[in-house]
């Protein structure tokens, strides 16, 4: 079953939007000839599944460009358009990888970034009980320092996944209990230490600020870490992604993407636009609730799933 | 990326010369950068199509009033259609019922229900007076009640004692009974997050209707939400029948289209706004201002009622008083700084500006934040009285004893002086220039401003206050309309009264 079936069931609606839009173009064109009308079609079917509009054209053009032969059927309009994406995305499926740790100093320190309610403190409860499966030993931090109950959240999916969860007080520090952390993960031979953030809006400078130290503060403890910094994106977001990809990119020096919530009717095509402009790997997506529903990000299947055709 | 659509437009336009009418081909030109805008800004497509083709039929041949450019007139006429489209007016919360009125949130993961049900308890707590009691029906997210419990004591309202063995229909019989017994006036039920497929939990959040009768169902929304935004609010108006809804993070960056596409999904107004993390910070919805700011026409509503809470209108007249007649020492100085950090700061106050988006970008990457804007007021509390008043007094030594005194260097005490001077000078020439030129020239980096692109990170009451003027000169037609400003230019327009509904 593995997450093929998951994730086109997660885009099934997104698909479906994009498919239906393109079963509109039931007619077939005459021999590798297709009109403008139908390429229209296909531009505002990507633009509804949050493309944005500058990739969406510019897929468009493509299709329009290409020298079509034979008979062009929904079915070959479909796969081409699949073709497309996958090229813009196959440059960022990445796996998330571990660098084989020797002595002390390789801990693997992940952080976890993103506006408010993407889904960090759940992204990092499933991280833990992956890696917890992988036989790593993984401890959290909850540096979320800020939310109500955010601690108890990720306490939660502490005893769930077994996994010990480092904390403070509500309103503490969040750096030093990121300093902490380190100390405590290192002490526990641990090889991974997963550092859930507080979530916070781009645009508050105070806050990116606080970001940023929390980075220093881990910097001087282990100065390549965090190897992963990683923004967590919920897949509903719009256009609004660019500028928090930005942002985060230059507080937190971003390493890699995942890709929330895309269970629901959320198209996650923001994903092509953010691959054309970044080119970061996005390493995993969400698609369910369930520990397991974090998977591996690939870019040919979730390419087909969102033009609504079977990964096989 | 995109540019303001009030600069597209008039590009646009630029090639015509003035016309009594808008021509179809005018129009179309326009409405291309219109949708495009739209788009950018997240409105969904089908929305943004309907909305195109109405606002097409009201603009071809609508005169083009005479002291107005085209571009200005399509502004007017999409913005009025935005309005139109948001609901027109504020749409307060019905509670005006036999207690306890009962509201009900719904929403996706992450949508903000759980806070935002925190916000509403203080809110209906300190501006209504009510007596309020939250209650979690949340039993899927980890410590999800826990989070619900510590946001009731924050705002001091009452709390659905928790149990682990029922389900979130029983819960919801023993809140409506325990408000009902003690007296309250609101019971706000905060449900799990769902997803609009799970067609379990759309039959829990119906069963949950049922019971509760809400008088409010209240659907909350991310302001970051794209295209999905219609789909969304489409399943959960068909399965519970939202009757308003709640936009959160409204205080990021985002455009905020979401609220356009909801709204017109729906039928139904959004009704609050969550516009930061602290608990006060829920605001009633204002449809102008979203539709300023879908346009990225610049929060100017806001700005000019941030301004006017802030300054005292005697503060703001002998500004005025003093500028007019030329004179404008350190004291001034300070106290704009003063204004500025309780604006919001830099920041905050700049996002508020139209057209100012990339500029707040430059700023935020050249360093100016709010820590050099405190550090500036300390150089000025540095000096001694004399020294803010006659600035030419400030030679080698004092400047030394200056930065000494506030713990800067003796360069960014030249520098600050440097800044004053360039702002005493821009004094003079207020009015010369156009308000939104010299916005730039001071904020743009060149300008001999020795490379720091905020020249010290200062948008003056007086630059504020040029860019009423100037949004007032090019401004919206058919007065009261768009204008936030009312009658007044200059800088009472700062301390003006501030624009009510």
């Amino acid at each position: 079953m593995s997450w093929l079936k998951k994730l086109t069931a997660g885009l099934k609606k997104s698909s479906d939007k994009v498919s239906s839009s393109l079963s509109g173009i039931s007619r077939l064109f005459g021999k590798g000839r297709i009109d403008a009308a139908s390429i229209e079609e296909i531009e505002e079917a990507l633009i509804l599944a949050d493309l944005g509009v500058s990739v969406a054209s510019e897929i468009a053009e493509g299709l329009r460009a290409r020298n079509w032969q034979g008979e062009v059927t929904p079915d070959v309009l479909r796969e081409a358009l699949a073709e497309q994406l996958t090229d813009i995305l196959l440059p960022v499926e990445k796996p998330l990888t571990f660098k084989q740790a020797e002595g002390e100093n390789d801990l693997h320190v992940i952080l976890l970034v993103g506006v408010n309610g993407s889904g960090k403190t759940t992204t990092a409860g499933k991280l833990a009980a992956r890696f917890q499966a992988q036989g790593r030993h993984v401890v959290m931090a909850a540096a979320d320092t800020f939310r109500a109950a955010a601690i108890e959240q990720l306490s939660g999916w502490g005893a769930r996944t077994d996994t010990k969860v480092i904390s403070g007080e509500r309103g503490g520090d969040a750096a030093a209990l990121a300093f902490r952390a380190i100390d405590e993960a290192r002490a526990d031979k641990a090889d991974v230490l997963i550092i859930d953030t507080a979530g916070r809006l781009q645009n508050r400078a105070e806050l990116m600020e606080e970001l940023a130290k929390i980075i220093r503060v881990i910097k001087k403890q282990i100065p390549e870490a965090p190897q992963d910094s990683l923004i967590v994106l919920d897949g509903t977001v719009g256009q609004n992604a660019i500028a928090q990809m930005k942002a985060f990119q230059q507080t937190a020096d971003l390493t890699g993407m995942v890709i929330t919530k895309l269970d629901g009717t959320a198209k996650g095509g923001i994903v092509v636009a953010l691959a054309r402009e970044f080119g970061l790997p996005v390493h995993m997506v969400g698609v369910g609730e369930s520990a397991e529903d974090l998977q591996d990000f690939t870019a040919r299947d979730f390419a087909h799933a969102l033009v609504g055709l079977n990964p096989e | 990326m995109f540019d303001n659509l009030k600069d597209k437009l008039q590009s646009v336009f630029s090639t015509l010369g003035k016309r009594g009418a808008l021509s179809e081909s005018d129009v179309d030109n326009a409405l291309r950068e219109v949708r495009l805008a739209l788009l950018e800004a997240d409105v969904a497509l089908p929305v943004v199509k309907s909305f195109i083709a109405s606002i097409r039929d009201k603009a071809v041949g609508a005169t083009v009033l005479k002291s107005v450019r085209p571009d200005q007139q399509v502004i007017k006429i999409v913005h009025d259609g935005l309005m139109e489209m948001l609901g027109g007016e504020a749409s307060p919360l019905k509670l005006d019922v036999t207690p306890p009125a009962v509201i009900l949130m719904a929403g996706l993961q992450g949508s903000g229900k759980t806070t935002t049900a925190g916000k509403l308890a203080l809110h209906l707590q300190q501006k209504h007076k009510k007596k309020v009691m939250l209650a979690s029906l949340d039993l899927s997210r980890p410590a999800a009640r826990e989070q619900l419990r510590a946001l009731a004591d924050q705002a001091e309202a009452g709390i659905l004692p928790e149990s682990d063995t029922e389900t979130p229909v029983q819960l919801t019989k023993r809140a409506m009974q325990a408000a009902h017994l003690q007296g309250f006036d609101v019971l706000i039920l905060d449900t799990a997050g769902r997803l609009s497929i799970d067609e379990a939990m759309m039959a829990e959040l119906r069963d949950i209707k049922a019971v509760a009768t809400p008088d409010e169902i209240l659907l909350v929304a991310d302001s970051l939400t794209g295209q999905d935004a219609v789909t969304t609010a489409d399943a959960f108006n068909n399965a519970v029948g939202v009757s308003g809804i709640v936009l959160t993070r409204l205080d990021g960056d985002a455009r905020g289209g979401a609220a356009l596409s909801m709204a017109q999904t729906t039928g139904c107004p959004v009704k609050l706004v969550g516009v930061g993390e602290k608990l006060d910070a829920l605001e009633a919805f204002d449809p102008e201002r979203m539709a300023g700011r879908i346009l990225d026409m610049g929060d100017v509503v806001a700005l000019v009622e941030k301004a006017a809470e802030a300054i005292e209108e005697e503060e703001a007249m002998r500004m005025a008083e003093r500028m007019a007649s030329g004179k404008f020492d350190m004291n001034d100085f300070l106290s704009q700084i003063r204004q500025l950090q309780k604006m919001g700061g830099l920041g905050g106050l700049l996002g508020m500006l139209p057209g100012l988006g990339k500029l707040q970008k430059q700023i935020a990457a050249a360093g100016v934040d709010d820590a050099m804007v405190k550090r500036q007021e300390a150089i000025i509390l540095s000096m001694t009285k004399k020294e803010r008043v006659q600035v030419g007094l400030l030679n080698a030594s004092r400047r030394k004893r200056i930065a000494a005194g506030s713990g800067t260097s003796v360069q960014d005490v030249n520098k600050l002086v440097k800044q004053y001077q360039d702002m005493a000078r821009m004094m003079k020439k207020m009015g010369t220039k156009s308000g939104a030129a010299a916005m730039k020239a001071m904020l743009g980096g060149g300008g001999g401003m020795g490379g720091n692109p905020m020249g010290g990170g200062m948008p003056s009451a007086e630059q504020v206050s040029q860019l009423q003027q100037q949004m007032q000169k090019s401004g919206m037609p058919g007065g009261g309309g768009f204008n936030p400003f009312g009658k007044g230019g200059g800088l009472p327009g700062l301390g003006g009264p501030p624009r009510k509904k």
